[in-house]
């Protein structure tokens, strides 16, 4: 057996979701090699070799992997899989746009969302938004898996020394070009890393009322900031602040909704948080079935309180 | 250009979920079951780019139970043009079933394939990149904004950090994601007309693909289910208890 990381980066560093990775890839016991393919990633691939656990760095340097285009970054990870019994991506949304194309090209299943590694070839997965959890057991030769950050702890960033293997690039595909991001800019914790979350609703009303009622008590906090669905679809914050279902999977020490009625699909994102509070208007919002502590009442009036309160 | 949009039928967003006492999955039987909403999403842009002059013909395309037949139905109300069901009462994988996609678009030879970018059942979020793969088409996945011109379709794409745009050559797949549209109900009048758009039938031994599954279900579960919180009565006995009973400031 033999394990292949696929590095998250944004060329210079590692994001977080690696570590928890390759902890889960040290949940097999077979030595892990990981493939870090970006554009001028020596900062990424040494990153990568210093990681407790790690054999051997594979670094594929070409300016076709500067935006991890699905369509080049597959053939590469198809190619170099050739040699591993399993390939282990954090599940991000790069990974979710590039790893079912590696499966594909290599005709095996993925395993989306792993969160727990039973043996060699058996996973444990949620499905129907985390109400179910699956044990599925996979019959293919290469085990093709991306899984939750909020499942493994992450991997020790230093101790290691693996060697650093440069290898060949694949050719671009030809019908795909990068044209441009928007990337919201914050100086708070990455979402899926914070200790603490505070999230809005739809209540919130306003990308004003973000700013003017939560944000102070993020800043307090040093928390992160996430929203439902219903306050992205409003447009009060972008996109990338959902948490649920279909956004992201968070799990802080500290998850405060508020305004948040609490669906099942926004649930889904944040339910293996250590501690949630709520703070809602209606006493039998469902968010208060997951909540350790519940506050009810008008979020315009509690939150300034509890922003001033704390840390006095 | 033709479009193809994939649709599944699923267990409603609404529905709280049983899980079957012999574990063996999630009950389905006597629940509500529509249209996976992410696949109305893709069936809703299709319109949209028909209603624009850009599409000439909507063909919708499910692999499933019979009653699957209700979601084509759903979907050619909406104002897809015509329906392929290829009925399967085995276990489908998505593997599985984008081989069988690939088999229906060389038969179709759409310019663009829309589907959902996950079903809200498996979750998997797989079977359109998949199928992208199969076809060596590039992709559009995660789309919240879709612009097609002159061949090329111009993609922004929801991702981890904000948003970006990418340029890609038809043919294609998209993905598209909840903030693509917001999809139209089913008029009256378009329902009865959906009656009469045809729905064909493909067997799957007729597609020649190999529809057998790659991974097993051993079991399925519950989760683990959180232990009641208290309510508490004002913000000084919240901060008391973060600081002192979960010390978690
Ligand atoms: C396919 C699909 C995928 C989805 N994916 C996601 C997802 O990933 N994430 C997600 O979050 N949702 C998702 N949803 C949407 C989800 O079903 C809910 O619609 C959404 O989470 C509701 O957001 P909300 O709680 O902010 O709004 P609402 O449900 O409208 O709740 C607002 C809450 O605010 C409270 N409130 C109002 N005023 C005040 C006040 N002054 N003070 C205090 N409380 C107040 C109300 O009592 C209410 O509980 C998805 C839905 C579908 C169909």
């Amino acid at each position: 057996m033999k394990s292949l990381v696929i590095a998250e980066h944004d060329h210079k560093a590692l994001r977080p979701a690696t570590l928890n990775a390759i902890t889960a890839a040290t949940k097999l016991g077979a030595p892990i090699s990981v493939l870090v393919a970006g554009f001028q990633a020596d900062g990424a691939a040494q990153a990568a070799a210093a990681i407790t656990g790690v054999a051997e760095v594979l670094h594929v340097d070409d300016a076709a992997y500067e935006h991890f285009l699905a369509e080049n970054m597959a053939p590469l990870i198809a190619a170099v899989a050739k040699d591993f019994t399993h390939v282990i991506a954090p599940s991000v949304s790069n990974s979710k746009n590039f790893m079912p194309r590696v499966a594909a090209l290599l005709d095996v299943a993925q395993i989306s969302d792993v969160i727990a590694v039973e043996s060699a070839d058996t996973f444990v997965r949620p499905i129907y938004a985390g109400n179910a959890i699956a044990t599925v057991q996979s019959a293919d030769a290469i085990k093709v898996l991306t899984v939750r950050g909020t499942a493994f702890n992450p991997a020790p960033a230093t101790g290691g020394s693996a060697t650093i293997t440069k290898t060949a690039a694949q050719p671009a595909h030809a019908s795909v070009s990068f044209v441009g991001q928007e990337l919201s800019q914050s100086v708070r914790p990455e979402l899926t890393a914070a200790k603490v979350v505070v999230s809005g609703g739809r209540a919130l009303g306003s990308a004003e009322n973000f700013k003017t009622i939560l944000e102070p008590l993020a800043d307090k906090l040093n928390a992160a900031i996430g929203a439902s669905r219903a306050a992205v679809d409003a447009g009060y914050v972008p996109n990338d602040y959902q948490v649920g279902q279909t956004g992201k999977v968070v799990a802080p020490s500290l998850y405060i909704a508020v305004g948040i009625s609490g669906a099942i699909q926004h649930l889904a994102g944040m339910k293996d948080s250590k501690v949630i509070v709520a703070i809602n208007k209606d006493p039998d919002a469902p968010i208060f079935q997951v909540a350790d502590y519940g506050l009810v009442g008008d979020l315009f009036q509690i939150v300034p309180e509890l922003t001033k309160a704390i840390g006095d | 250009m033709k479009i193809l949009v994939t649709v599944k039928r699923v267990v409603d967003y609404s529905v709280n979920i049983n899980i079957k006492a012999d574990q063996s999955g999630v009950e389905t039987a006597n629940v509500k079951m529509s249209m996976n909403p992410f696949d109305e999403i893709a069936v809703e842009e299709a319109v949209r780019l028909k209603e624009k002059g850009i599409a000439t013909e909507i063909v919708v395309v499910t692999l499933g139970v019979a009653q699957a037949q209700e979601t084509l139905r759903t979907a050619l109300a909406m104002g897809a043009d015509r329906a392929i069901l290829v009925p399967c009462d085995g276990e489908l994988q998505p593997l599985g079933v984008a081989k069988a996609l690939r088999a229906i678009v060389d038969k179709e030879k759409p310019d663009l394939v829309i589907t959902g970018k996950q079903a809200i059942d498996a979750d998997n979020s797989q079977t359109g990149v998949m199928l992208a793969a199969l076809l060596g088409w590039p992709q559009g996945t995660f789309a919240s904004k879709l612009e097609i011109a002159d061949g090329v379709a111009t993609v922004a794409r929801e991702v981890d950090g904000g948003q970006e745009t990418l340029k890609i050559k038809l043919p294609a797949v998209i993905t598209a994601d909840l903030r693509l549209n917001e999809p139209r109900y089913a008029t009256l009048p378009n329902i009865m007309k959906a009656k009469k758009k045809p729905i064909e039938e493909i067997k799957p031994e007729a597609l020649g693909v190999d529809l057998a599954p790659h991974f097993k279900t051993l079991k399925v579960t519950s989760p683990p289910q959180r232990a009641g919180g208290i309510k508490v009565t004002d913000v000084a006995t919240l901060i008391d208890k973060l600081k002192n009973e979960a010390k978690v400031i």
